[in-house]
């Protein structure tokens, strides 16, 4: 198999995404131990992309970086792209950072290239000169690992699971490609692009943060959870699933498609612990449970576990919070 | 038009998931049932139906699967699909991501579907991306996650969240799209509906009937080999707290915070 690995990075507003800078990070460390070489691919308008900006990927571990005019947060162009790139350059495996994009990016790769893909992945290993993904199943319960026997191995990698370390690597050389955009990857067009949908709240420089999800019920009942937040000092996030029904901001979402936060205190209301909410908290000091499902995911990795209905508890919670602060 | 929905059978949410250790594979002797993900998928072609913007002919479920995966079928059917195919073959056992991605848009190409449905996420296997394989096989635009669809002047105007937000993208038919959970509440079948599902159309395919090359499937024709499981790293458990007196369970609470002066 190819030594050479391409890194997707993904970016938005003049930046480059933290996790794709991981991915570029976790490449230069791989390809160093395989004897190859990490580059990185941008797609884009290139005036949201320029030299100066690309090069810096170079930092992270990417030598080159190839940038590709094409249509921006749609994952069908970038696959012609990547496409295009591997089989000019015969990469060996390309990587992605957690997100949304690189999951269908990664999944459009795989069926173009008739490669091997594993998402999720947490960890990558360098065995045989080859790399083995390995891969949390079942709710985290057993960790799989995948070996690939195709040509090029795709690899996905959980939000959060590759840290972003600046290196000593200079800066990127920047190489410019033109790519054939498939007839059908036009087939789908952007009309808007990340909108916020709701107020515009600060949840990641909170010590403190109590989050409700779809256990409260009701948009309604945020009121339990804000409640303790003021009692408590902190503020308010929330799931995915709350979010989208259009409970709370979606400034206040937490995991793989919100923030990643790592308070002192995570108090979470009402979720199941769903992996991509987990992987957007798991980082906190102290995680505190209240769920009614002594079976919630939450309860396997929440440091204190209350089983029970928050209608009940947090009201109480909250009144002895105060009293204890008062005394 | 035509509208395919993918399904998929899934052990009970109730049953302990596990992997055989002697196979590799998901031990899926247990109860089953239809893929609580993809009753949002059917739902959503229910509704494309009755809200008339488009006719809509037909409405297929599909998939591949053991013979037990029939249930999941009358289930699809119960819940509003016309129809059903269901891709069989000894030859499949052991597909990975991209060979049940490609056998399944074999299936699909033999149906000309002008859109194809399937839900964010299979209840086993969580790969997130059989919709966007698939899309690739067939040449057709894809997007996941979708959380509202609307067909606007033969377009679907989707709107979904991804890293920064929401966005919302026209998409031009044919087109396959992943359903997220909140994109609708899926209605109850019909006792009659239940009993009148078995009653539907069911064709069986074999890998031979699609022209599904036999070594781009199974476990030799997959491009992961999956093994060495194990556990993660021990983790401490917490500690639980059963809610019985919640007066009493507070106290509790607030002393444990007290302690990690969280208070
Ligand atoms: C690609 C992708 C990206 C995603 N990105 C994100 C993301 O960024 N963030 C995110 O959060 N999710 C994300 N999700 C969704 C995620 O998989 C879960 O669906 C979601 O986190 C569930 O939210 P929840 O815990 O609020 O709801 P549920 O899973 O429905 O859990 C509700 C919980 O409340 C409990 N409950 C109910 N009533 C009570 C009561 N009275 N008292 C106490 N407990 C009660 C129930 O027992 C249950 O455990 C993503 C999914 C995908 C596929
Ligand atoms: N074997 C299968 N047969 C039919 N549909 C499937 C199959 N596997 C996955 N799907 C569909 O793809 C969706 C996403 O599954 P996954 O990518 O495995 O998380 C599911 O909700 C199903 O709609």
């Amino acid at each position: 198999m190819a030594k050479d690995i391409l890194v997707y990075v993904l970016h938005y507003d003049g930046a480059f995404n933290k996790n794709s800078l991981g991915a570029v990070s976790e490449g230069g460390r791989l390809a160093g131990e395989l004897g190859g070489e990490c580059h990185a691919i941008v797609v884009g308008d290139k005036s949201g992309l320029p030299d100066e900006l690309c090069a810096t990927v170079g930092k992270w571990g990417a030598s080159k970086v190839f940038r590709v005019e094409a249509p921006e947060g749609l994952a069908q162009p970038v696959v012609d792209a990547m496409a295009h790139v591997i089989s000019e350059n015969g990469h060996g495996y390309a990587l992605f950072g957690g997100g949304l994009l690189g999951f269908e990016i990664g999944a459009g790769l795989c069926a173009r290239l008739d490669a091997g893909v594993t998402m999720e992945v947490t960890s990558v290993a360098v065995e045989d000169g080859k790399l083995v993904a390995e891969r949390p199943i079942l709710q985290d319960s057993s960790i799989s690992r995948s070996r690939y026997k195709s040509d090029v191995g795709v690899i996905i990698g959980r939000l959060n699971a590759f840290e972003a370390a600046e290196g000593d690597g200079g800066s990127a050389e920047v190489v410019d490609v033109d790519v054939q955009i498939s007839d059908y990857s036009t087939h789908a067009k952007m009309v808007q692009r990340g909108e916020q949908r709701g107020a515009d709240v600060n949840i990641e420089d909170a010590d403190i943060l109590v989050a409700g999800g779809r256990g409260l019920g009701k948009a309604e009942s945020f009121k339990l959870c804000e409640d303790l937040a003021e009692a408590l000092g902190g503020a308010v996030a929330a799931t995915r699933a709350v979010v989208d029904a259009g409970w709370y901001p979606y400034a206040a979402q937490i995991g793989q498609t919100g923030k990643s936060v790592a308070p002192k205190l995570y108090l979470a209301a009402g979720i199941s612990g769903a992996i991509q909410h987990k992987v957007g908290m798991q980082g906190s000091e102290n995680i505190v449970a209240i769920n009614k499902d002594s079976n919630a995911p939450i309860f396997e990795f929440a440091d204190l576990g209350i089983i029970g209905d928050l209608n009940k508890v947090l009201p109480k919670l909250t009144e002895a919070v105060k009293a204890k602060k008062a005394s | 038009m035509k509208i395919c929905v993918l399904v998929k059978e899934v052990p009970d949410a109730a049953v302990q998931k596990r992997i055989n250790p002697s196979t590799g594979r998901m031990d899926r002797s247990g109860e089953k049932n239809l893929n609580p993900y993809d009753t949002h998928a059917i739902e959503a072609a229910m509704q494309v139906r009755e809200g008339g913007a488009v006719e809509v002919d037909e409405i297929v479920a599909v998939t591949m699967g053991p013979e037990s995966a029939i249930r999941a079928l009358h289930k699809a059917v119960s819940l509003g699909a016309d129809r059903s195919v269901h891709l069989s073959d000894d030859a499949l056992a052991g597909s990975d991501i991209n060979a049940t991605g490609y056998a399944l848009s074999k299936a699909l190409a033999a149906e000309q579907p002008d859109l194809v449905l399937l839900g964010q996420q299979s209840d086993d296997g969580e790969c997130y991306t059989i919709g966007a394989v698939v899309a690739d096989h067939l040449s057709m635009p894809s997007l996941t996650q979708v959380i509202k669809m609307d067909v606007e002047g033969g377009e679907l105007r989707c709107e979904r969240q991804a890293e920064y937000g929401y966005d919302t993208v026209s998409v031009q038919m044919p087109a396959v799209i992943s359903v997220g959970d909140a994109i609708n509440e899926p209605r109850y079948p019909s006792l009659k509906a239940i009993m009148g599902a078995k009653k539907k159309p069911l064709d069986k395919k074999a890998i031979g009937d699609l022209e599904i090359e036999a070594d781009r499937v199974g476990e030799a024709g997959s491009k992961v080999a999956c093994g060495d499981f194990h556990d993660p790293p021990a983790k401490t458990a917490g500690e639980i707290i059963e809610d019985e007196d919640t007066n009493e369970t507070v106290e509790k609470v607030v002393a444990w915070l007290d302690e990690r002066k969280l208070i």
